[in-house]
């Protein structure tokens, strides 16, 4: 495997886990519903995975337990924002708070312990070919999964009945309840949906990234996959996109600070300057969308408010 | 026109032998401690366009929710032809065959007609059988559609032939339409009647929403009158007059508006609009093109026209709320006031009351006396240096509440807990009593019981009287009528002429709001 | 069988504006008993660690104030921010910038002995604080760039810049590699003589009694209000929503400036590569738990000080881990915005009725 091959294969592992993420909550915003709360349960999903494979031994079962505890945080999200009306930007950031601690102490037992990376599964014939085969084609479940997201993202949300109703009730819930769609139970759904999406994200981080556990070692990464979704417009296609984009500067910045020597003296800074480059391309990025879209536009028009019915 | 619909719809008229289609018997629905709805009994028969009367608040809106399944009563029964059936919600509503139209459409702007058709429908259907079907009922009942248009870009009136159509889909045997005709023009409504007429003598039932009285005389079949959450009349509208149906619907007879005219001559130019222009702020606003008008001291101007042909845009641009791109498009009291915003338009004696109450001129979540704060920090004495005056505020409260007869639990309560008529009451109020050189207001009467409307109305006419200039958006026909001096219609951005009101008539007003514009350079 | 049905008032509630964030409270401490017995611990005795001991030892009294002082300071910058509808939660990152821009004062002034330092360094931190946090305001108001993200994305930033300079320029080339700069010799005034408790304590409470003064009486105060609440109705009164964002964040960002540079000069004495134990998170629970109202703030910055100082207590007496202090704040978070729902709405029991909807 040469050096070039080498580097994309890093980039795809750092973009798979924007990638799940990204597309949850794409799910869930398009239903009307901003979940801030995505580095919440990416990080619980990392802990419960981790814990779960190590203790069964089993890489499946902390996948399903990655997932499970995403959900589990989306669900008591949920139980609040759309059960009790509360304020989604503040019970985003309280579940990002509660995640972060949670994962704490479960992780805490785990730490320093390392799993066998998972197993990558070679596509016959697909995987011979030289770069893109083993970038494509030779890789674990959680890559073929992300891609297969993004397909039945996109398919979902534009060709399926569901996938309308989803749409209409995040552009008008009103208008949605008023022709019988239940509101509560789609957006609970779709919930639910973002939460597994994040969960599985977390233990993509925690078995096959790294692979094992480290306090806050989602470091960010939840919220660059919110302001992914606001950098693709709310659409599946774009945030294949976006992930790549970070995922590879990500990784790019790490190859441009190891090739110090080699590199013209201006070039020569510090590695935190590097490692800010992700978030400061973030704040990039978003306002280059700001100034493309100018306010609002593509945004479902009802991100964010709450729907209290008459009972 | 108008007797070809009469005369459809007298064809159309039951017979009494028949089976109900609906028949809803002591329904009940509390919200807290209001009875929104007090034994209602209600029957409506196939063939029948019948009328559910009452002013706002007088608990129509929660009957119908009720019989389409969006709220449960508390007690009573529904019985549908002959049955009796509990309608858990929208779609059970549509499995027995009830449409509705909503008053507020219920409509999604990011999604095409198609799929909002789709919407309302069962599911099940596979979309070029639908659109086939689409095609059918549109032409069948000659309600063009183009099913991959976006909605946004659609007009009001064709917003509502996107609900009627998706109704139809469904072969419903009860059609419920929620004040159907408060956005259309005259023209419009008669082009509605007709192919609710048409309905009707395919034998589906029509429960028609409305206060407005004289559309049904015209052409229901039956009305069941609404007040305060009781049934207190069944008739046959086309018997009563519209005196007896109005004693009806409000209890009393409406005190009418006094001294109308001015007997003071024109006084000096208060508001000066000229060649106002501006472009579409969003997708969905209305450019204004060429706008020019003067409103003198005495007078009230209305502006007439359909809701969402720039109404909107013209009273954010005299306000201040959104600079004009010149200066001298909007000159007030002599001073061009293009470029200032409404707190210095406050101070060259302009008030302004916008179209919604909550959320625009009141703050829903703030007291009274805070809402007198919203509009007189800059002008009334409600500050005494950095301090907010709150002794101060709190008499601008009562004074409003005195002179306009404001009913509340308290003396300074929130702005939502007061009902419409109330709180519309206090935002008119709030800036008469300041005698401003000149008032703007936006649909005053909107949606408020008809003992609001009157002492509001009264009281643009006094301040008129009293030399100030008024400028009245309005949708309500009646209410200019009633009140204006003179008035010029609004269509797609442009305004015509302003005409004297007497030498307007109904039907000229409905062709200027229906944008023919020759008939208004006839007028020139 | 019964359901629970939520009935809006006509008003709000004014007796559970103050008994909903006491319920939470109530609630939090429950959860932090089961908490404590998935923990494998006695759950009296852990309570009692968390919540009583630090209240009855005159050193952790002071403590108690100590670790308030900067969360009352950025919750009160806070409440304005969110009063008015404008979502910054970087206050950690202008925290950091603050404990930056102050850290740098003391060193100009470092062996200067001027009496201007104290001065120096509190402006420097508010001015640096003010800087990262318009950095969102600006961007939201020109561009409207989302805030909530922007301003997260500062606080790595902010974090990673700390990192470096006390690593690479301002490290103490005595201090052995170890990662921190010299020991300032600034001298923050202390208040309580023999106590750690400094200016700060005292500047926290008047920026809490200001706040309170200029929200119930100036227009500047009625202004945020409006705005938060009504967005049109306040353009309808005429004031400017850009003007107001740049002027809460400017605020919140002096404030948790100020208290970076505070705690990094007054407190901690040096910078090091981490100088908050997440203040400025806390402070957004600050800011709900004293329901926006910068009073209640003062209530609130005690309470999770007091959680600060239990974990740690806990953690050396029992052995129980600091993140269940972070678990505790998140959970405080999560049930004083439920306990919010009582304001508004009350709560019925009612039979089931036949309908599924509604």
């Amino acid at each position: 495997m040469d050096l070039a091959t080498a580097i994309i294969l890093t980039v795809v592992t750092a973009s798979t886990p924007l990638l799940l993420a990204a597309l949850g909550e794409l799910v869930v915003e398009r239903s009307g519903v901003l979940n801030l709360g995505v580095e919440g349960m990416m990080v619980m999903g990392a802990a419960c995975g981790f814990a779960a494979a190590f203790t069964t031994g089993s890489p499946s079962v902390g996948i399903l337990a990655a997932m499970a505890a995403g959900m589990a945080m989306a669900a008591l999200f949920a139980g609040l924002v759309l059960g009790l009306v509360a304020n989604q930007v503040a019970c985003g950031l309280a579940l990002t708070i509660l995640g972060l601690g949670l994962s704490g102490l479960i992780g805490q037992g785990f730490v320093g312990q390392k799993l066998e990376p998972m197993a990558k599964i070679a596509i016959p014939l697909l995987s011979g070919i030289p770069v893109l085969g083993p970038v494509l084609f030779r890789q674990d479940p959680f890559v073929y999964t992300s891609f297969a997201l993004v397909g039945f993202a996109a398919w979902f949300l534009s060709a399926t009945r569901a996938g309308l109703i989803l749409r209409a009730i995040g552009d008008n819930h009103a208008s949605a309840h008023a022709l019988g769609h239940d509101v509560l139970m789609v957006r609970f759904l779709a919930v639910l949906f973002g939460g597994a999406c994040a969960g599985l994200a977390g233990g993509y981080l925690s078995l096959v990234y790294t692979p094992f556990w480290v306090t806050g070692m989602s470091a960010g990464r939840g919220w660059i996959a919110l302001a992914l979704v606001v950098f693709a417009s709310w659409r599946p296609g774009r945030v294949l996109f976006g992930a790549y984009f970070f995922g590879a500067m990500s990784i790019g910045q790490l190859h441009l600070q190891a090739l110090r020597g080699v590199l013209p003296d201006f070039l020569v800074l510090p590695g935190q300057f590097w490692s800010a480059l992700p978030y400061a391309a973030t704040i990039v990025v978003l306002v280059a969308i700001s100034r493309a879209r100018g306010r609002g536009g593509a945004a479902p028009a009802m991100l964010g408010t709450v729907f209290a019915p008459d009972r | 026109m108008a007797e070809a619909v009469d005369r459809q719809s007298e064809q159309g008229a039951p017979g009494r032998a028949l089976l109900p289609v609906v028949a809803a018997a002591g329904l009940v629905k509390r919200f807290g401690l209001l009875t929104a709805n007090d034994r209602i009994d209600l029957r409506v028969d196939p063939g029948e366009i019948h009328a559910l009367l009452g002013e706002n608040g007088a608990g129509k809106s929660t009957l119908v929710k009720m019989l389409y399944g969006l709220l449960q009563p508390d007690s009573g029964t529904i019985q549908w032809r002959g049955e009796p059936v509990v309608i858990d919600g929208p779609a059970a509503a549509r499995r027995l065959g009830i449409g509705m139209v909503f008053q507020h459409f219920s409509l999604f702007d990011s999604l095409t007609v198609a799929e909002n058709v789709a919407l309302a429908l069962d599911g099940g259907e596979s979309r070029a059988a639908l659109a086939r079907r689409l095609a059918k009922v549109s032409a069948d009942y000659g309600l063009a559609l183009e099913p991959d248009r976006y909605v946004h870009t659609l007009s009001v009136g064709e917003r509502q032939r996107i609900e009627i159509v998706r109704c139809l889909l469904q072969d419903p045997r009860l059609l419920i339409l929620d004040e159907p005709t408060a956005v259309l023009t005259p023209q419009e409504a008669d082009q509605l009647f007709r192919t609710l007429g048409r309905l009707a003598r395919e034998g589906r039932a029509i429960l028609y929403i409305t206060h407005r009285l004289d559309e049904v005389r015209r052409f229901c079949h039956r009305a069941t009158i609404l007040r305060h959450g009781k049934v207190v009349g069944v008739c046959d509208p086309r018997h009563e007059t519209p005196a007896t149906l109005a004693r009806m619907m409000i209890g009393a007879d409406v005190g009418s508006v006094h001294d109308r005219r001015a007997d003071v001559a024109a006084g000096p130019v208060r508001l000066a609009v000229r060649d106002l222009t501006s472009a579409r702020e969003d997708r969905h606003g209305v450019a204004l093109r060429g706008v020019s008008f003067d409103v003198r001291g005495g007078e009230i101007l209305a502006i007439a026209g359909v809701a969402g042909n720039g109404q909107a845009e013209l009273f954010a641009h005299i306000s201040g709320e959104r600079a004009s791109d010149r200066n001298d498009m909007v000159a007030i009291s002599g001073l061009d006031a293009g470029d200032k915003g409404i707190g210095e338009r406050r101070k060259l004696g302009a008030a302004f009351v916008p179209e919604e109450r909550l959320g625009h001129a009141a703050a829903p979540r703030l007291s009274l006396s805070d809402n007198a704060i919203l509009t007189g920090h800059g002008i009334s004495r409600l500050m005494s240096g950095w301090r907010i005056d709150r002794a101060a505020a709190l008499a601008v409260v009562d004074a409003v509440t005195q002179g306009f007869d404001v009913r509340k639990g308290r003396r300074d309560p929130e702005a939502a807990s007061l009902s419409g008529g109330n709180l519309q009451k206090f935002v008119v109020g709030r800036e008469i009593l300041r005698d401003p050189a000149l008032l703007v207001v936006s649909q005053p009467t909107w949606g408020v019981d008809a003992g609001a409307a009157a002492i509001i109305r009264q009281a643009l006419v006094d301040l008129a009287r009293r030399g100030s200039a008024v400028l009245m958006i309005s949708q309500d026909l009646d209410e200019i009528f009633q009140i204006a001096d003179r008035i010029a219609v609004i269509h797609d951005g442009r305004i015509s002429a302003c005409h004297p009101i007497a030498e307007m008539s109904s039907e000229r007003l409905g062709l200027l709001m229906g944008g023919a514009e020759q008939v208004d350079a006839g007028a020139r | 069988m019964l359901r629970i049905v939520l009935e809006r008032r006509a008003e709000p509630s004014l007796v559970m504006s103050i008994l909903s964030p006491l319920l939470a409270v109530c609630l939090t401490l429950a959860a932090s008993a089961v908490l404590f017995l998935a923990l494998g611990k006695d759950p009296l005795k852990a309570m009692h660690a968390y919540f009583v001991a630090p209240l009855i030892d005159p050193w952790s009294l002071q403590e108690l104030i100590v670790k308030a002082t900067p969360l009352v300071m950025i919750g009160v910058g806070l409440s304005f921010c969110y009063l008015s509808n404008n979502w910054n939660i970087g206050a950690e990152g202008q925290y950091v910038m603050g404990g930056i821009f102050g850290g740098w004062a003391a060193l100009l002034f470092h062996q200067s002995g001027s009496p201007l330092g104290v001065p120096a360094v509190m402006a420097m931190g508010a001015a640096g604080g003010m800087l990262l946090a318009l950095v969102p305001a600006v961007l939201k108001v020109r561009l409207g760039t989302n805030e909530i993200l922007t301003s997260l994305m500062l606080v790595y930033i902010a974090e990673l810049l700390l990192d470096y300079l006390v690593r690479g320029p301002w490290r103490d080339p005595r201090a052995l590699n170890f990662p921190q700069s010299v020991t300032f010799d600034v001298g923050i005034p202390i208040l309580v003589e023999g106590s750690r408790i400094h200016v700060g304590a005292a500047l926290a409470v008047v920026a809490a009694i200001g706040g309170f003064l200029v929200l119930r009486g100036t227009l500047k105060g009625f202004e945020v209000r409006v705005l938060g609440q009504a967005p049109r109705a306040a353009a309808f009164a005429g004031f400017s929503p850009a003007r107001t964002t740049l002027l809460v964040f400017a605020l919140s960002g002096a404030l948790a400036g100020l208290a970076g540079a505070l705690e990094v000069v007054g407190t901690m004495n040096q910078l090091r590569p981490t100088i908050s134990p997440g203040y400025g998170f806390a402070a957004i629970i600050v800011a709900f738990l004293g329901r926006l109202n910068p009073i209640g703030v003062i209530v609130a910055g005690l309470l999770l000080a007091l959680s600060y100082l239990g974990g740690e207590n806990a953690q050396i007496m029992m052995k129980i881990p600091l993140n269940a202090t972070r678990v505790l704040q998140g959970l405080l978070l999560f049930f004083v915005l439920a306990c919010d729902l009582l304001i508004l709405y009350r709560i019925r029991i009612r039979p089931w009725s036949r309908a599924g909807q509604g």
